[in-house]
């Protein structure tokens, strides 16, 4: 069950360095034009490995709150 | 989001210069982090840098922010921390403008042991000038001005630290990024001269001609070649060729510089 509520990307700061893709462990976000975008949410753990290691500030993941 | 980071940066500044996977921008991350953290004010931080990639840091950030001539950022730091020392100065650079041209500014910082926490940002070339050797370029890398590999020695700045007089030294790499934000808080906790070596990628300058295809692929090495300070007690100095450690690597009390001076001069009793 996916874990975070939206991922939010900005685009204009991301500089395709495909970091977040290569250490997402679930395989959430892909390269589509040399930017990041959003493959599957339903994937996504909220683990935030894409946003603690994006150099750019351009990836921001929105958890679930506990219901 | 598991951190906000919109109070710590001047937004209108950014996208930042650095190149696509260029790690400065995570260690811009930790080093908010951290700040946070510790709770410092805005206005209690002087952020001094000299020349290179490393030093366009202080320009994203809020706080009181220093750009000044190459090599030279620690003999500002040490003019801002001395005519106001209250101020917490950190003073960045890269490893050609700390230990190359501010070879000498390092060493003697070192030695007076004044309350500065200075960060030498690591990654093995002239990012910003066109990848010429650094003094920590590795031997046999190639850069453009060594097209046959690096022939130099390489210079090993925890220890340059350690040995000119430096009370706290640590080593910490950009793809650590938790253990970076608590190497920098400890730093910053430290009363002296504290350094800290962030080892970085450079995927522009450095990795791809180096056979680093990706910046993912030089963040994946730093993970592998390091290894944990209490972990590389257990191990033969064999296992540990080619790998570094990471961690604090000296700590100990001593008199801080401005205190000595204060008490020498008779500012104080």
């Amino acid at each position: 069950m996916a874990k975070a509520e939206r991922i939010e990307i900005i685009e204009k700061w991301c500089k395709g360095c495909e970091i977040c893709v290569e250490f997402c462990p679930t395989g959430a976000i892909e390269m589509r034009d040399f930017k990041v975008a959003v493959k599957d949410l339903e994937k996504c753990t909220a683990c935030m490995q894409c946003e603690l290691r994006c150099p750019d500030f351009a990836i921001v993941i929105y958890k679930k709150d506990k219901e | 989001m598991s951190y906000d980071y919109a109070k710590y940066l001047r937004k209108g500044k950014l996208p930042h210069i650095w190149c696509a996977g260029c790690t400065y921008g995570i260690i811009l991350k930790s080093l908010i982090r951290a700040i946070d953290g510790i709770g410092w004010a805005k206005d209690d931080i002087a952020l001094v840098s000299g020349i290179g990639c490393a030093s366009r840091l202080p320009g994203y950030v809020d706080f009181n922010t220093l750009h000044t001539t190459h090599g030279r950022s620690i003999g500002f730091a040490t003019g801002v921390k001395l005519a106001n020392p209250k101020l917490n100065v950190i003073a960045l650079g890269g490893d050609g403008d700390m230990t190359a041209i501010g070879g000498n500014h390092f060493i003697h910082a070192c030695r007076r042991n004044i309350d500065l926490t200075i960060f030498v940002f690591n990654n093995n070339i002239y990012g910003m000038t066109g990848a010429q050797y650094s003094p920590t370029t590795p031997k046999g890398a190639w850069a453009t001005t060594s097209p046959y590999g690096m022939a130099e020695n390489t210079f090993e700045i925890t220890s340059l630290a350690i040995g000119s007089g430096a009370s706290f030294v640590a080593r910490t790499t950009a793809y650590h990024v938790a253990h970076c934000e608590k190497m920098m808080k400890e730093a910053f906790q430290h009363k002296g001269t504290s350094v800290v070596e962030i080892i970085n990628a450079c995927p522009t300058g450095f990795g791809r001609k180096n056979k680093f295809k990706t910046p993912a692929s030089m963040l994946t090495w730093m993970k592998d070649s390091a290894v944990n300070i209490e972990r590389a007690k257990n191990m033969s100095p064999e296992e540990l060729v080619g790998k570094y450690t990471i961690g604090v690597l000296h700590k100990v009390d001593k008199p801080e510089y401005i205190e000595t001076y204060d008490t020498t001069v008779g500012l104080k009793k």
